[in-house]
């Protein structure tokens, strides 16, 4: 349970410090009542869509009112879970070893805001009422709000679902990440430069890989030695994997250098 | 209707951003899905096997993009 808390924490982080960089952006250049607005309807919308696929999530396995076996909810759910922590993973190790740029979101928030300018330029000559809502603001902040947040709700689900029990962890775990950064972003007022996005990336794939491979192995009738306990060998193991990889990425490159 | 597109473009590269990297983990998978109830040896050395087939389709195609990527 701690586990899925933690490693719906990081990978929800990184998302909700994604969304905050662009909400930032919109409301530095075009006022803040709207963008809010924009972010806490999707907020809204999003908190629906949890309300309702989470129930019929845990009703799945534990009530049986589907004809679908449990085990291969676990090995749908765990490929899932590994499509997502395998690709998190790999580009963090493509990162960490200087083969694609770091993601910065101190640029990010400076395009952004100078997409906003842009957008701002073109409708200038339109009238603007002060106490009406600024159409592009809201809608800006509502799109960044609810794409990130779908990401954020489908983590939750994907690791609310391999297990009784295991969604209101998962859950609290996203509702910590997003109360976290929107403290520090309602704090700051400017983006999170200083979040190790890519080695949260890097935990958060481990972690997901690991997570993955346990429930598609549970599925596709693995017993795991060790029973639960086997997450945190494959913890250990993906993350040996991962950080061995990071030289070899490094040595691999300047050989194909060296030749060329 | 575009924001809706955009979700399920981001959900859609959620999961693929590799297309041969995703497809290998997914034969991978469905071998083991195929091979687990067939095969007489020890559990754990299922799991062992599933988690090294994972591992060497990361490594093999970190190491490749390494490789493309500096030529």
């Amino acid at each position: 349970m701690g586990t899925t808390l933690v490693a719906s924490f990081l990978a929800s982080l990184v998302e909700c410090v994604e969304a905050l960089t662009v909400v930032l952006a919109v409301g530095s250049v075009r006022g803040w009542r709207s963008t809010l607005g924009g972010a806490a309807a999707a907020l809204g919308v999003l908190a629906g869509i949890v309300a309702v696929l989470g129930p019929m999530l845990t009703r799945i396995p534990l009530h049986g009112l589907t004809r679908i076996p449990f085990h291969m909810v676990q090995l749908v759910v765990g490929a899932m879970i590994l499509l997502f922590g395998m690709r998190w993973l790999r580009k963090a190790i493509l990162r960490s070893a200087g083969l694609i740029p770091l993601h910065d979101e101190v640029a990010a928030f400076a395009k952004r805001a100078a997409a906003i300018r842009e957008v701002e330029a073109s409708v200038a000559q339109l009238p603007r009422n002060a106490h009406s809502w600024d159409k592009i603001a809201f809608g800006a902040a509502f799109n960044v709000t609810m794409i990130e947040g779908t990401e954020v709700v489908f983590i939750v689900i994907a690791f609310g679902a391999g297990g009784a029990g295991l969604l209101l962890p998962a859950s609290l775990g996203a509702v910590a990440a997003l109360l976290v950064v929107a403290g520090l972003g309602f704090a700051l007022h400017r983006p999170l430069a200083r979040v190790p996005e890519n080695t949260l990336k890097f935990l958060a794939g481990v972690v997901m890989c690991a997570f993955g491979t346990f429930w598609a192995g549970e599925g596709a009738g693995v017993a795991w030695p060790d029973g639960d306990l086997a997450i945190v060998w494959l913890i250990a193991a993906y993350l040996g994997v991962a950080l061995a990889l990071v030289p070899l990425c490094r040595a691999n490159a300047n050989a194909v250098l060296v030749e060329d | 209707m575009r924001w809706i597109q955009s979700i399920a473009r981001r959900i859609f590269g959620l999961f693929v951003d590799d297309g041969s990297f995703a497809v290998a983990i997914l034969v991978w998978l469905g071998l083991a899905m195929a091979g687990v109830p067939r095969t007489a040896v020890g559990a754990q050395w299922a799991g062992a096997a599933l988690f090294a087939g994972l591992a060497v389709i990361l490594i093999e195609n970190v190491l490749r993009f390494a490789r493309r990527r500096m030529k």
